[in-house]
């Protein structure tokens, strides 16, 4: 059967991959951003996914203002790097997992939650970020196939904290039973603390964040309840994509050890924040 | 409904009633994602604006780059940073415009460790700084 070892954590700050993209990480701007990922690139070897299933929020990209999907599960066989004004990034085309991804589909509707289903779907640096601070620079394809779930942080109100974690326990449900032996690894994407717009922009709120890490990994319950004003109040009100590390954290274990952390102010206007967490 | 997030200062959250009243407006926004779009703009900006019907604030806020006000009236900065690149301005310089900031003072503020919470949490507390 599939199984779920292990979750990372992770900011997809679009600078990152612009920096990745120019070649300019050794700069000492951009070189302690990187320095916190060298251990995980060695553990994504050691731990090679057959799978990854990624949560992250379109940037009015794919969807514009026509369709905002709450929950959208990437079903296509394959997902191309979009243009969001300056181009597309210089990455592969991601490749899905069409078979694992309409289990899903299928189950966690089943267990009520109701997804859009995509098959057809452009991705931009939200998903594409954090593959490439994972894995490093790749030349003509990713390591392994990747199934997007792409969820709405943009027009207020997300989904709740609770309702991306119990997403996530039905997710797990899901890969649990799903025939074919293979390792699922799960990411949560986006924030930390970060303010994009108008008069308050480049708000950063370190003891937010750590206090968010230190639940995620203690007392995801309690994490969870975080509510929506607390997000934009403490952690700007771009920081609310945070709850998309609250499906990650669903699909894992109830009880799970913290084995990498990375925080670092700043990346251009954000907070960037890492962790992997493996089951127990 | 009561909007308790009306009180987080120099902010405007994106919710149901902006994006209603900022609809077009996003959506010329985001149509200048693609190239061909882009070049339409520049070749006539206002024959381009007006395939969008935006209000006459709108359009103004258009003309006059006024990023902020762009959010006030229903823009959503995923929206307007494309605008912005557009026009060649990077996330980072484009929130510096917000705030008022050289870019300079704003990357220096931002490599100090960001905007302090402390001050920044409501409009008293914002009010009285
Ligand atoms: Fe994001």
């Amino acid at each position: 059967m599939a199984y779920v070892k292990a979750g990372v954590g992770c900011s997809h700050v679009p600078a990152i991959g612009v920096a990745m993209d120019t070649g300019i990480t050794e700069q000492p701007y951009w070189q302690p951003v990187f320095k916190g990922f060298e251990k995980s690139r060695q553990w994504m070897k050691d731990n090679k996914p057959d799978v990854i299933f990624l949560v992250y929020n379109d940037h009015c990209t794919a969807f514009s203002a026509e369709v905002i999907p709450t929950f959208a599960l990437g079903c296509a066989a394959e997902f191309q790097p979009a243009d969001e004004g300056w181009g597309p990034r210089p990455v592969p085309v991601v490749k899905g997992h069409q078979k694992l991804a309409s289990h899903i589909a299928q189950s966690v509707i089943l267990d009520e939650f109701d997804l859009t289903i995509m098959n057809k779907m452009e991705v931009d640096h939200g998903l594409t970020v954090p593959l490439s601070v994972m894995f490093g620079d790749v030349e003509d394809e990713w390591p392994c196939p990747v199934i997007p779930l792409a969820v709405n942080v943009v027009q207020y109100p997300a989904p709740t904290g609770n309702r991306c974690y119990q997403l996530g326990k039905a997710v797990r449900r899901a890969i649990d039973s799903y025939e074919e032996d293979i390792n699922v690894m799960v990411f949560g994407t986006g924030g930390m603390s970060h303010q994009l717009q108008a008069q308050r922009a480049g708000l950063i709120n370190p003891e937010f964040d750590k206090r968010f890490l230190d639940l995620l990994t203690e007392d995801p319950v309690a994490g969870s309840q975080i509510t929506h004003l607390e997000y934009m109040r403490e952690a700007g009100s771009e920081g609310i994509e945070l709850v998309m590390w609250h499906v990650m954290r669903g699909a894992l274990n109830e009880k799970v050890e913290e084995v990498h952390r990375h925080y670092h102010v700043p990346a251009s206007n954000t907070a960037v924040g890492h962790v992997i967490l493996e089951n127990r | 409904m009561a909007k308790e997030y009306e009180d987080i200062p120099g902010t405007f959250v994106f919710d149901a009633d902006r994006s209603r009243e900022g609809y077009h407006l996003n959506m010329f926004c985001i149509s200048l994602r693609l190239a061909e779009n882009r070049e339409a703009f520049k070749a006539d900006p206002e024959a381009y604006m007006a395939l969008y019907p935006m209000t006459d604030a709108q359009r103004q806020a258009v003309r006059d780059r006024a990023w902020n006000g762009m959010l006030e009236l229903g823009g959503n900065i995923y929206y307007t940073a494309k605008l912005a690149a557009n026009d060649g301005i990077t996330f980072q310089e484009l929130a510096a415009k917000m705030t008022g900031m050289a870019s300079e003072e704003y990357r220096d503020m931002m490599v100090k460790g960001g905007r302090s919470i402390e001050g920044n949490r409501s409009k008293i507390e914002w009010e009285n700084k």
